[in-house]
């Protein structure tokens, strides 16, 4: 845990972790699992609607579609039969669906995609790629309308201690040059943006894509300072960066959509960084849907009661009440946590330090709306005191003196904020 | 499900800096050290009468009002004992025990409680004490009075008080080395001016303080001290004595940086330091009190939800 220094006169300096052309052989392969879970976003179907079943078998490989009535399907990552599906709850209390397999020893390919995988096109990665290791969301971005003007491949992490997209850029340079090629052919984006800390510059020239170093000095690893300090382009509030023309795709994604069209196979694995207990990090390779439980089993981290396992890094990343929980495709990282390296929030007064005001990389005036949040005034809170602007890297709780969850409220806010405007449309 | 191990689920962040407001408040104390030593050494015992019965005194009003407000046990954060602190340095060291008990009720009730607690005060609950004491009280904080019966090596007139009613012609009688080094008379805590500095880098260099405030503030003093002198200069005295005569150090480092009761926004910091200083040296020379830091910072205090409202706009707002 980087504290704050004895003598703290400036903002504190929380500078991402590098890796420094570590072997290949530090890379863990996760066995295989017995059981995999994978989520869909989305409430539990129609039971008429539901496309599959318990007792269903799948093959590794496999689309997967859940309903009739939406697009949403998810590519199994092992061979073997449904165990369960079922509702769940993900951050924020939204709906998803997982569905469970029990997994047999060996995998059996679905080669649906293998067929088609000659026709590097976007419509193939719609249809079998939309979701890929590090960009759940790549089929929206690279088939995003109006078309983008540029993509930023990024090879930083956006959290601290999370290493992956520095691991593929160091260590997968010639997948990474390929991948940006194939990406341009998909998307039909002629600008291409490769960005990289500065220790990576040579290595990320080799791709030949056009290069930006940077510090990785959290919070500026974030979409939203990326856009504002690298590329001079302030993402108003309520719009997206791609609405100003820019998406962004991790180096883990682009190099895992160079894999999939030349050896024909979706990807199945997700690369994840491991933040082990005392800090050190190791690169795990997961197949996606694997329990955590797994994977910290075969690197041998233990945990106890009253330990904390979160599924990113330290600063944004997604505490987990099971460690059942899957790796997903959006999981860059698993940290544990021991118990004694726990800071509890409290429920204090805040007491106008203004350290808040001082880290907020997007200049809100964190404590005066941090007393309009936690009285549930949300309105004014977005209204009068920029709850919008959040650019969600935690920081000020990471700062406050009286240690109250800040980063929950504003979150929590914006949620609300969120619900209420869309019951607003709905009623209007 | 029953005897899985439980995991500790919360939101992110997952790192803390460390910091707290008990860390903020024990090292406050620890930057008024040399100040109170320096007391201590001038006016003996009492001095350290004074110190003690304040800090305990504000600790003990703090635990009677979380009891009687339901609220759980505050004390330990060391707030209290902030406030029992910088109350008992502002007053003179002979100052009688119910003046001690009584301001620190003050204090710790109508400056912190009445509103909630901790961070919820919008005035500097010591200096809501010592506003209270002076006009209830006139005797009380009238530091010729209060040091009839030392004898001490340096002019033993208050110097602010001299210079109110001799002009500068008394100012010749105090050296500013004197008063740097702690030769003059006044609160417990408030005359060694060389030691509130070291207490007052020391703050800004943890960043305990906002460190903006205290160097407008400062600035304010001598800017004002400085043109009051250059017009009537055999009337007012210049700007490095207003600095370190009376409670400006005291204020600038300790009380006008109270975390509450001032703003946390760049402009609004430098206004209400600057505001702050001004306002003293007016109330120092043309005013009816003798030293203007006490109801300068207050007056400031009122000002702050107001001043606060100048911000940056956030990233993303339009104009």
């Amino acid at each position: 845990m980087i504290k704050r220094p004895f003598f703290a006169i400036t903002k504190p300096k929380l500078r991402g972790s590098r890796v420094w052309g570590l072997p290949k052989e530090v890379l863990v392969e996760i066995p295989l699992p017995k059981k995999a879970t994978f989520v869909v976003k989305g409430p539990f179907p129609k039971v008429d609607e539901l496309m599959i079943g318990i007792g269903d078998r799948v093959r590794t490989g496999q689309k997967v579609r859940l309903a009739t009535d939406r697009g949403d399907y998810f590519i199994s990552s092992v061979t073997g039969t449904v165990s369960n599906i079922s509702p769940r709850s993900g951050y924020m209390g939204q709906a998803c669906t997982a569905v469970s397999v029990n997994a047999a020893e060996k995998d059996q390919r679905d080669d649906e995609f293998g067929r088609v995988a000659k026709d590097v096109s976007l419509q193939n990665v719609i249809k079998y790629l939309a979701s890929l290791p590090g960009a759940p969301n790549f089929g929206s971005v690279v088939s995003f309308k109006p078309p983008l003007e540029a993509l930023v491949v990024t090879g930083v992490d956006s959290d601290l201690l999370v290493t992956k997209n520095q691991f593929v850029v160091d260590t997968e340079a010639e997948a990474l040059k390929l991948g940006i090629e194939t990406l341009r052919k998909i998307s039909g984006i002629q600008r291409i943006i490769l960005l990289v800390p500065d220790y990576l510059k040579k290595q990320a020239e080799k791709t030949g894509a056009e290069v930006r170093a940077m510090d990785p000095l959290y919070p500026d690893t974030l979409p939203r300072m990326i856009m504002k300090k690298l590329l001079g382009k302030t993402v108003p509030v309520g719009k997206r960066c791609e609405d100003l023309g820019i998406g962004f795709v991790s180096a883990e994604a682009v190099v895992a959509l160079q894999k999939a069209f030349s050896e024909g196979q979706v990807p199945l694995h997700k690369l994840v960084t491991v933040i082990k207990k005392e800090g050190s990090t190791v690169h795990a390779k997961a197949r996606i849907g694997t329990p955590v439980k797994d994977v910290l089993k075969a690197l041998q981290i233990e945990t106890f009661q009253g330990d904390r396992v979160v599924l990113g890094g330290p600063m944004a990343g997604l505490a987990l009440f099971s460690e059942e929980e899957p790796v997903e495709a959006d999981t860059n990282a698993i940290m544990v946590q021991d118990k004694v390296q726990i800071v509890p929030g409290s429920d204090s007064h805040c007491v106008n330090c203004g350290e808040c005001v001082r880290v907020c990389p997007a200049k809100m005036p964190v404590n005066m709306l941090i007393r309009y949040l936690e009285n549930g005034r949300f309105e004014e809170a977005a209204q009068g005191y920029d709850l919008l602007s959040c650019i969600e890297c935690g920081l000020c709780t990471y700062a406050c003196i009286v240690r109250i969850p800040i980063f929950q409220y504003v979150m929590l806010g914006k949620q609300e904020i969120a619900r209420i405007r869309s019951a607003e449309e709905a009623h209007a | 499900m029953l005897n899985e191990k439980l995991l500790v689920g919360s939101h992110a962040p997952y790192w803390h800096s460390g910091i707290s407001i008990r860390e903020r408040s024990y090292h406050t104390l620890l930057a008024a050290l040399p100040a109170v030593l320096m007391g201590i050494y001038q006016f003996g015992i009492p001095a350290l009468r004074v110190m003690a019965l304040s800090i305990s005194c504000a600790i003990l009003w703090e635990l009677i009002l979380n009891r009687v407000m339901k609220r759980p046990v505050t004390i330990g954060d060391g707030d209290a004992a902030v406030i029992g602190l910088l109350f008992g340095m502002l007053l003179p060291a002979t100052v009688p025990w119910w003046v001690v008990v009584l301001g620190t009720a003050v204090a710790v009730t109508v400056g912190k409680w009445i509103y909630g607690g901790l961070g919820c005060n919008p005035l500097n609950p010591a200096l809501v004490a010592i506003a209270t004491l002076i006009i209830s009280y006139k005797g009380v904080m009238d530091l010729d009075q209060a040091y009839l019966n030392y004898d001490f090596s340096f002019p033993a007139a208050d110097p602010l008080k001299a210079v109110k009613a001799l002009g500068t012609a008394a100012v010749a009688r105090y050296s500013l080395t004197g008063l740097l080094m702690g030769q003059q008379v006044g609160g417990v805590g408030t005359i060694f001016a060389l030691g509130l500095m070291i207490g007052g880098l020391y703050l800004i260099l943890r960043g305990l303080i906002r460190w903006e405030i205290s160097l407008s503030y400062i600035v304010g003093v001598l800017v004002t001290a400085y043109v009051f002198n250059l017009v009537h200069p055999e009337k007012y005295a210049g700007p490095w004595f207003h600095l370190l005569a009376g409670y400006t150090l005291l204020g600038a480092f300790f009380l006008i940086t109270e975390y509450s009761s001032s703003p946390v926004n760049l402009i609004p910091m430098v206004i209400f330091g600057v505001g702050a200083g001004v306002m003293t040296i007016l109330i120092r020379n043309i005013g009816g009190f003798t030293d203007g830091v006490v109801f300068a910072i207050l007056l400031f205090n009122i000002a702050n939800p107001l001043l606060d409202k100048i911000r940056p706009r956030a990233l993303g707002r339009s104009k």
